[in-house]
């Protein structure tokens, strides 16, 4: 029984059906059996350029003969052998010829051994390139660029680009190289044309990837600016590749809107940037980082894998944490961060465990706030971590004597001491402040939540609603209301999210009984108050000739009170009277 | 003794009120001569509570709303700020210096803000005296008569 557009064919007396159109090396495959070959690459259209895929077939009319099996196509009834003595050595003549005008690379070292080929007949060459032409057909078939093609002909054949040239065709995606089997592309930066997908320490380094770790969701993403799809419109080999089927190059980034009742802010903050703060040398001094990027590469999967490394790969002799970098500081922010003390004392401990090097902590005041947090400061003093009562003044290179202990010497004033010092460092770490979002203003103007002086949201009461905001129904928590440590944004993100759903669960809403009234008896039909209304809660009815309130819209600001030349609307707890009367009691 | 003056205050629910809630909480000293009304918005403000405020005896009024563009009723401060000047207009007309009527702009964060303009306000208006409104009466016969004539 066949498939609709299904070949029987059998392979080594084992039968199979293989769709039309395919070639004997995909069946074989699709039955496990192997098939040594150079040149083959299942996205790209078959070459036989390498000719050591070859086996033997029999037609339909009974003859034998030895074929290249990638680009042979099946047909009904077709035996295939891949093992035979002819095979064999067909194979071993095709490697031998290769090997003549190659140099012995790996790729073919390992065919070599496979084949039986103990040394090639006609030894060894010199050239790089076997000449297979995956390269060429890559940066044709998938990437779509044409930058590569093979030039002259037969023992001068080479792959090259257009006039042998540094060319605009290439777009640096690096696919031939990637491909190659033997390493005769490489990818080199000419120019200022930067290699693509270079090692970035904190980042991805692939167009399509899993941005970190733990990432959420897990899942690869597409980077469009290197994706060879979004540059040239071709590959989509991932798509091709995915057995689910997820990925849909069409799809991209779109604005949805959505409709909910209740709103809950949790925009984080955002470091501050300590390169304007010139006398701690960040982005300028070598081995001077952010506690951010200590953090980075202190973990597992950052840059160094967990280990803690100066930027030369050697390990740091000595440490130090400067607290308070921003905090705490007039010229910067004038609130405590709150969080700093806390990870600066498990950095030393981490700094501990980890390597050998000395510790220095050089903080104003030891703030260990939190439930556990004094126990563990206590603990690190037991480690010995020198702590250094006094802000970090300085950090400037070693000279002299001090460069046989560090690289970088920070200054300090030790407040318990009462005197100036000098400490030789190899590395320093910056716990710069926690500041409110840049666009936080503006964020908070969308929703109708005002911003402190020092820019994060103001809550509706400090201790009453610490979690609400004038508006209703919208919800702040986290470092947007103000720097706090992973256990207070939790417990204010569940209490948020409580009272959101308090609100959800009752599915109505109270109306503030605050409200505008408008005395149809009285109203003259002006309309004036119908432009006023920021709401658009004023309508105006045709057949009464009187504009009424929807008192759903109304939010009881009173301006169409006080703009209503009539004195025909009435703001409900805010009526003329009521106003008239406490200016009559408070100036009593 | 020297003079001090009753002032009124009508204050925004969402940015004044709270600013001068703030400035309560965090201690902040300024002078008592206020006497605050809340109002839902500086839009609610009628220019007849003004004139009522300072014939019933205030010696100064002092409105103070949102920052442009932070109106919790998207535009409310904006209608304010486009009826004070006629306000201090018409009081001039009557006789009454228009530095006794002033509108400000004080956040909910600006504690120290509305300290400030309180003092500097009650300052200007101590300068200024009490108001001597009895010096003038309306006499509405002859305002008619007046705008007759202008018409004619």
């Amino acid at each position: 029984m066949n498939g609709p557009g299904m070949v029987p064919i059998t392979i080594d007396s084992r039968r199979i059906e293989v769709e039309e159109g395919s070639y004997v090396l995909q069946a074989a495959t699709a039955l496990g059996i192997e098939i040594p070959t150079l040149c083959y690459y299942k996205y790209v259209s078959p070459y036989a350029a390498c000719r050591i895929c070859c086996v033997e077939v029999k037609d339909h009319r009974g003859r034998l003969r030895v074929v290249t099996s990638c680009n042979f196509p099946v047909e009904p009834g077709l035996e295939v052998f891949t093992h035979t003595p002819r095979v064999i050595a067909s194979r071993r003549l095709n490697f031998e010829m290769l090997a003549s005008r190659c140099a012995p690379m790996p790729a073919l070292t390992e065919l070599s051994a496979k084949l039986g080929v103990e040394t090639p007949r006609w030894g060894w060459g010199e050239d790089t390139c076997i000449l297979c032409g995956l390269c060429v057909r890559v940066c044709d078939e998938i990437v779509g660029a044409q930058a590569l093609g093979f030039a002259s002909r037969g023992t001068a054949r080479y792959v090259t680009t257009p006039f042998d040239g540094e060319t605009s065709a290439c777009i640096l995606c690096g696919a031939c190289a990637a491909l190659c089997p033997t390493g005769h592309i490489r990818m080199e930066e000419v120019g200022n044309r930067e290699i693509v997908h270079q090692e970035i320490s904190l980042g991805p380094n692939a167009a399509i990837s899993v941005p970190f770790r733990q990432a959420v969701p897990n899942v690869p993403r597409i980077d469009p600016e290197y994706c060879v799809h979004f540059r040239t419109g071709g590959c989509r080999i991932c798509a091709r590749v995915c057995p689910k089927e997820c990925i849909d190059h069409e799809d991209e980034e779109r604005i949805e809107e959505v409709e909910v009742g209740t709103v809950i802010l949790a925009t984080g903050f955002q470091d501050l940037d300590p390169a304007p703060l010139k006398q701690y040398g960040y982005g300028r001094l070598p081995n001077v980082i952010t506690s951010m990027e200590f953090e980075r590469m202190n973990n597992a999967s950052g840059s160094t894998g967990g280990r803690i490394a100066l930027e030369n790969g050697r390990e740091p002799r000595s440490i130090a944490i400067l607290h308070c970098i921003g905090s705490r500081d007039t010229n910067h922010h004038a609130y405590c961060s709150r969080v700093c003390c806390m990870y600066a004392l498990k950095f030393a401990h981490l700094v501990k465990e980890k390597t050998s090097a000395e510790v220095y902590q050089l903080y104003i005041d030891l703030r260990a706030f939190g439930k556990g947090y004094e126990e563990f400061s206590q603990r690190i003093l037991t480690e010995g971590v020198n702590l250094i009562r006094g802000k970090g003044a300085e950090v400037v290179p070693a000279s002299g004597a001090w460069k046989e202990e560090g690289e970088l010497v920070v200054r300090c004033e030790d407040t318990l001491a009462a005197r100036f010092r000098e400490i030789p460092v190899d590395m320093v770490i910056l716990c710069t402040a926690l500041e409110a979002r840049a666009d936080a203003k503006e964020t908070g103007r969308k929703f109708g939540v005002s911003v402190g002086a020092d820019g994060f949201f103001i809550e509706r009461h400090p201790k009453l609603g610490p979690v609400s905001t004038p508006t209703d129904g919208v919800f702040i928590a986290g470092t947007c209301q103000g720097p706090k440590d992973i256990p207070d944004s939790v417990a204010q993100g569940g209490a948020a999210a409580a009272l959101a759903m308090s609100l959800m669960v009752r599915g109505e809403v109270e109306m503030d009984a605050a409200c505008a009234v408008i005395d149809d008896k009285l109203c003259s039909g002006c309309r004036m108050c119908n432009d006023l209304c920021p709401y658009s809660a004023i309508g105006f009815d045709e057949a009464l000739r009187v504009s009424s309130v929807n008192a759903a819209l109304c939010k009881a600001c009173g301006t169409c009170v006080a703009g209503c030349p009539s004195g025909a609307i009435r703001a409900l707890h805010f009526s003329d009277e009521q106003v008239y009367a406490e200016i009559e009691g408070i100036l009593v | 003794m020297s003079f001090e003056p009753k002032l009124v205050g009508f204050l925004c629910n969402w940015c004044s009120y709270t600013g001068a809630d703030l400035a309560g909480t965090a201690r902040m000293k300024y002078p008592p001569n206020l006497r605050v009304i809340r109002v839902m918005c500086s839009g609610r403000v009628d220019p007849n509570f003004i004139l009522e405020a300072l014939a019933r005896g205030a010696a100064g009024v002092l409105v103070l709303g949102c920052h442009p563009g932070d109106c919790h009723y998207t535009e409310g401060n904006y209608k304010c700020q486009r009826r004070l000047p006629l306000t201090r207009k018409l009081a001039e007309q009557m006789g009454i210096d228009p530095r006794r009527i002033r509108l400000e702009w004080v956040s909910a964060s600006e504690g120290a803000r509305f300290t400030q303009v309180v003092t500097e306000f009650t300052d200007e208006v101590r300068a200024l005296g009490p108001l001597q409104l009895s010096d003038w009466t309306f006499d509405s016969t002859s305002a008619d008569a007046q705008l007759a004539h202008e018409s004619r």
